[in-house]
């Protein structure tokens, strides 16, 4: 394995797959961002204690360099295993992770009394505990990379992985409240003082399975057989996978109270059956299941209420929190006045109040860090995720076989998906639902989750930028449909 | 498959771009707006972040912040308590301040654009000093001696007020309203405690927290008289001349007759002005009311004050707490003509008749003043927090003039005989030249009647050192007489210790 570093002696058949143009694995330029971001997350832990504890301790610098410790232990894995990866993944998820972990040790610091604050323990409270969940899922994620060394294989499994994310989706809705919910929403499965939130490794497992389907079934799903407004319909008996998943996603969000989720499944869903088929009718349709679903759950809420009043509820409260600003538009005035408080520059790191807000090491975690970092860091981490959602698609881009290019750029989209919908959320610009940010949420389940995906994207990013004849390199052979068929229509029959 | 990942892409670059939209809209162009949100507790710990400077009234601090252990680092504090709590007003941690609190709360938290000098400094060297000071006009002694006098009145009334006035200047010296309240619990940093404090005063039937003597309007019974004597001697009327009187008098259209306080007042047809004054004849005066019609004596209250709804008392021209207005209501029919039963009683101070205390000490004020009415303010300088650099000095001014010299001056003699000789007795002091009215005005039918006098005291030059309203809701007999005492002992009190200019 460790000679595919050695730089490709003939740049491969032309320039259309970026990957191939340039095979040089890029691992030193990996390793000094990865330096980097760890500075930014030592900087941004000692700001927060000269801010909070008005002195610097001696041991700032310790969460930061067990932090980098951790993602220096993933580099090299990347280094042996993935070579050729995206090398902008891993320092972009590292300062994201890092930053939370700040941010948590941070409310950690605010939350103890004044006098306890500056030997609190590095590895006590929710910082802490989001420490070794980083560490947790970091080795998981090594652990994927090193099991799965053809992103392809995991393909056989797709069966199996669809049925366990079916099962995860509904775990929490079938399993009784006091087990699943969790804050008005039926997410999580609680066992003591363990809990889990399954849908987060749910969408990892359907998506999965969906780019199998999708594969398999595409040149089914691009018959057209209406045209309608310059636009291919497809026929009437094809939609029925895509109304299966509609009707799913309508069931959580009744009976889970989340319409987040269910945006984000049947985003997920529509997106790769656009990928796959390069319809635009598939879109259209998805768009008015979608929001047709959600005004027909909205009406219902409010002429019914029953299992709709919670989605009525937080349509009403998004179109004005502050009717009821301390009840129920409670969350959402406080994550805006904590967001406009902030401003352009933000009140710096530490110099906020994050405590005032409901549910920060949470759901608000970006409107706490947006207090103290203000417009321009907040824009500063959408143009990280925008970047790690970028690369993800670039890496379905540039691999050459249709399962990679369809799990790579579904689990991207899915990836800004759910942080559009939480940072759409949290600052008014859709209604509220109860997702984790990417990598900044207090919580096992979500890193897990979201580090499993990044290992995914880096398997998928090394198959594609690996050069196809490298001296002794894996040639890799696309097991999908032929080549010739990705960028040509599908022959169409017209009536 | 490429074409529709570059679309995907393009999607997802179109919701980022909602999203650093709607970031952009909520802490660039709304951050103002959310940053001072009444719904954001920030401000109340941002507040607390420097020492609110003091309010202080002859050299003693009535409103101090004290450094607590807490998360808000400041205690407001009134070491007056009760006494100066509606002066003051209070700066609770949740809610909005009142009185004066409320009106220079910029100086005293710091963030007056007067100190920007000041915080500019404090970027310099990083400290944080504290907010100015505001320096009242208050007389101590005048403002304890009215707290304690009218809280302990003889007549056993619980609500009044009183507020006392330096003609010249139109400084305050004492504004009182009784019940009062302790300010100190409401300022709680234990939010739960405030809000009980609050609620419980809230709830209390004698309204502790209203500030009676710039809000509460009342009929001012023969107070009102003053004003009508004014209207009268402005129309060819001297003090000497007689005008007609009797023991009862009926209006052409009403069946209602007005009758005197008691049989042996002006029994006679006719009676002095001067007379009808010291006796207070209201026979005579609402004789004289339907002689001079509506128009002059709404016009002659007018000019004293009455029906002025943006008057405040703080810093002079710069807001303060505001005053109810005063009204003479209606005096005329339906068809617009004057209505002699309505002119009758108003002449009297009553009817539609409403004047707040505050307005009662500006017209004895102006009578003493020879005629000029001094705009009123509580706050005579604002000092830096370093305290050595004066902000804002008063610089005293006429508010207007509703009665010439010559008037005044009469106005003045005939006060002091009703002092002297008549209704006022109780508010003479030895050594100065004193003047007033008293007043007895029905408050409801099957309630007692409030008891008011306004008055001012002239030294032994006719010098004007203090002009006085003392009001005691629902006192029943006794009550003007009473107020009449109390009005003597404030006067007393201010010509002792005359508080700032």
């Amino acid at each position: 394995m460790t000679a595919a570093a050695t730089p490709a002696s003939s740049p491969a058949t032309a320039g259309e797959r970026p990957g191939v143009r340039m095979a040089r694995s890029r691992r030193n330029a990996e390793l000094s961002l990865l330096l980097l971001a760890m500075a930014l997350v030592a900087a941004y832990g000692a700001m927060v204690e000269a801010n909070v504890l008005d002195t610097v301790t001696p041991g700032f610098w310790v969460p930061a360099a067990t932090l980098t410790a951790v993602f220096l232990g993933m580099h090299l894995v990347i280094r042996f295993l993935a070579p050729f990866a995206d090398p902008a993944l891993l320092p972009a998820v590292a300062l994201l992770n890092g930053l939370g972990v700040g941010f948590l040790r941070r409310l950690d610091l605010a939350n103890a009394a004044p006098e306890e604050r500056a030997d609190l323990a590095i590895f006590a409270g929710t910082g802490g505990r989001q420490l070794a969940w980083t560490l947790i899922s970091v080795v998981l994620a090594g652990g994927l990379l090193a099991l799965m060394r053809d992103h392809r294989s995991i393909s056989r499994y797709a069966y199996t992985l669809g049925l366990a994310g079916i099962v995860l989706v509904m775990l929490p809705a079938v399993l009784p409240a006091s087990i699943s919910e969790i804050n008005g929403a039926k997410l999580w499965v609680r066992i003591g003082s363990f809990s889990i939130q399954p849908g987060e490794f749910a969408k990892l497992a359907l998506l999965v399975f969906f780019a199998y389907y999708l594969v398999r079934k595409r040149e089914v799903l691009s018959l057209a057989s209406h045209r309608f407004l310059g636009i291919d319909f497809p026929r009437g008996r094809d939609l029925g996978p895509v109304l299966v998943v509609w009707v799913i996603s309508l069931l959580v969000l009744v009976f889970e109270k989340d319409l987040g989720t269910s945006l984000l499944y049947f985003g997920m869903f529509v997106a790769t059956v656009y990928i796959a088929t390069e319809r635009v009718s598939w879109l259209l349709i998805g768009l008015v299941l979608f929001f047709g679903g959600a005004y027909l759950a909205y009406v219902l809420g409010e002429a019914v209420g029953g299992p709709f009043a919670n989605f009525y509820l937080r349509a009403q409260i998004w179109l004005d929190p502050f009717a009821q600003p301390y009840d129920d538009g409670y969350q959402l005035v406080q994550g805006l006045l904590a967001l406009g408080s902030g401003g352009l520059f933000g009140a710096g790191p530490g110099g906020g109040q994050p405590l005032m807000l409901p549910e920060v090491q949470n759901d608000f975690i970006f409107a706490g860090i947006g207090e103290e970092i203000g417009l321009f860091g907040l824009s500063a981490l959408l143009v990280i995720y925008l970047l790690i959602v970028e690369r993800g698609l670039r890496a379905a881009l540039a691999v050459r076989d249709s399962f990679g290019k369809l799990l790579a750029g579904g689990l991207a989209f899915t990836l800004a998906l759910q942080v559009f919908v939480i940072v759409g959320g949290i600052s008014k610009l859709i209604p509220l639902t109860g997702q984790t940010t990417p990598f900044l949420s207090a919580g096992g389940s979500s890193l897990m989750a979201n580090w499993l995906l990044i290992a995914v994207l880096l398997r998928v990013s090394d198959a594609g930028r690996r050069p196809v004849d490298g001296a002794g390199g894996k040639v890799t052979r696309p097991s999908g449909p032929p080549e010739q068929l990705h960028g040509a229509p599908t022959e169409v029959i017209k009536p | 498959m490429n074409a529709p990942l570059r679309r995907v892409g393009v999607v997802v670059i179109v919701l980022f771009g909602l999203l650093f939209a709607n970031l952009n809209w909520i802490q660039a162009y709304k951050a103002d707006e959310y940053r001072t949100s009444d719904y954001n507790g920030r401000v109340q710990v941002a507040k607390y972040d420097r020492k609110r400077g003091n309010i202080e009234a002859g050299g003693t601090a009535l409103a101090v912040s004290k450094e607590t252990d807490g998360e808000l680092k400041y205690l407001r504090t009134y070491p007056g308590g009760a006494k100066y709590a509606h002066v003051l007003g209070y700066e609770p941690v949740n809610g909005a301040a009142t009185g004066l609190e409320r009106a220079e709360n910029d100086f005293l938290a710091g963030t007056s654009d007067q100190l920007i000098v000041n915080r500019l400094r404090d970027m310099v060297t990083g400290d944080t000093t504290a907010g100015g000071n505001v320096l009242l006009t208050l007389s101590k002694r005048a403002q304890d001696t009215a707290y304690d006098e009218l809280r302990g009145n003889n007549v056993g009334a619980t609500k009044g007020a009183a507020i006392a006035l330096d003609p010249a200047t139109g400084a305050v010296q004492a504004l009182v309203s009784i019940p009062s309240f302790d300010p100190n619990p409401l300022a709680s940093h234990d939010t739960d405690e405030a809000t009980a404090a609050y609620n419980r005063l809230e709830q209390e039937a004698g309204r502790p927290l209203r500030n009676r003597a710039l809000g509460e309007v009342l009929p001012p019974g023969s107070t009102f008289k003053i004003v009508v004597a004014a209207a009268a001697l402005e129309n060819g009327i001297t003090k000497e001349t007689n005008i007609p009187a009797g023991s009862s008098y009926t209006p052409p259209t009403s069946g209602e007759p007005i009758r005197n306080a008691a049989p042996s007042i002006c029994p006679e047809s006719q009676v002095t002005l001067m007379n009808a004054v010291t006796e207070s004849c209201n026979t005579g005066f609402a004789k004289l009311g339907v002689q001079l019609g509506p128009d002059v004596l709404k016009e002659k209250a007018r000019q004293f004050g009455f029906e002025q709804e943006d008057l405040t008392v703080g810093r002079l021209g710069e807001g303060g707490l505001s005053v109810a207005a005063s009204r003479t209501g209606s005096m005329e029919n339906p068809d617009g003509g004057p209505d002699p039963a309505a002119l009758a009683q108003s002449s009297i101070g009553q009817r539609d008749v409403r004047m707040t205390p505050l307005q009662g000490a500006m017209i004895a004020a102006a009578v003493a003043n020879g005629g000029s009415q001094m705009r009123p303010y509580l706050v005579r300088q604002l000092l830096a927090p370093d305290r050595t650099t004066v902000y804002d000095t008063a610089n005293p001014r006429e508010l207007r003039r509703p009665v010439s010299n010559q008037v005044a001056a009469d106005l003045r003699d005939m006060m002091v005989s009703a002092v002297e000789n008549g209704t006022g007795r109780n508010a003479r002091i030895n050594g100065y030249t004193v003047g007033g009215k008293t007043g007895t005005a029905q408050s409801a039918p099957d309630r007692p009647d409030h008891g008011w006098f306004i008055g001012f005291a002239l030294d032994s030059e006719g010098k004007p050192v203090s002009a006085v309203c003392v009001v005691l809701e629902e006192a029943g007999s006794g009550g003007s007489a009473e107020a009449a005492r109390i009005a003597g002992q404030i006067m007393r009190a201010a010509i002792a210790e005359p508080g700032g200019r």
